[in-house]
């Protein structure tokens, strides 16, 4: 089983990807170690919010990703 | 009624507001708002990138929003993802109900929401390639005219 990590927007361009698979269970520091640190650098900013499940997490650093789970990093919308 | 659809494929708001006033019978008033891909002159195509496990949820989120704050008969919110080419529809809201300002206030609502507080990320090709576009600030000044 792993993790799966979906890079929403300008992120996937960072990424190379729209989403990624990583050895679970993780954590936020274990998130930010397997992404290349110029993207690390982006999702560690205020502008990026983290959805686990499908579900917006209030406290990003308190993410804990099962195995089977998915995250997805959200840059500011600029939709419509 | 409410109609909320995330679409990964052209349509046709006239047809779709069409359905909708035929599906109203006994409203007096229906308002609607289509936006469509703005013609300009270095952008070949724009795409709306969204993440339907979190997009689709949240445009039903906003449309029971809109049931609570205004009266209405019907509800109707279809929203393109993909790639669009300019001239093209982007977003359909329409709303019923018995009296014009409901109306008209809730798809205003609606709009100032979807365009900058739903999981939608934009990005036009250009002559020298892709582009994200960054948020507005006059999209936030637009929502905040709600609070």
């Amino acid at each position: 089983m792993a993790v799966a990590v979906v890079f929403l927007g300008k992120l996937a361009d960072l990424s190379g990807a729209a989403e990624a698979s990583l050895p679970g269970p993780l954590d936020w520091a274990g998130l930010l170690e397997a992404l290349p640190p110029s993207l690390a650098d982006e999702v560690r900013g205020e502008r990026v919010r983290v959805a686990l499940n499908g579900e917006l997490l209030a406290e990003k650093t308190a993410l804990r990703a099962a195995d089977g789970s998915e995250i997805a990093l959200l840059p500011p919308v600029s939709g419509g | 009624m409410r109609d909320v659809q995330l679409l990964a494929k052209g349509f046709s708001p006239g047809k779709a507001l069409g359905l909708f006033a035929k599906a109203h019978p006994d409203a007096g008033g229906i308002a609607s708002f289509v936006g469509k891909v703005r013609p300009e002159a270095d952008v070949k195509v724009l795409e709306l990138k969204a993440y339907p496990r979190m997009t689709l949820p949240g445009m039903e989120a906003l449309a029971a929003d809109v049931e609570a704050r205004w009266t209405l008969d019907g509800l109707l919110i279809h929203h393109r993802h993909g790639v669009m080419r300019p001239g093209a529809p982007i977003v359909l809201v329409a709303a019923a109900a018995r009296h014009r300002r409901d109306v008209i206030e809730a798809v205003d609502f609606a709009m100032d929401h979807l365009k900058s507080a739903s999981w939608f990320w934009k990005r036009e090709k250009r002559g020298d390639g892709w582009h994200w576009i960054e948020p507005r600030e006059q999209d936030h000044a637009d929502l905040s005219r709600w609070a």
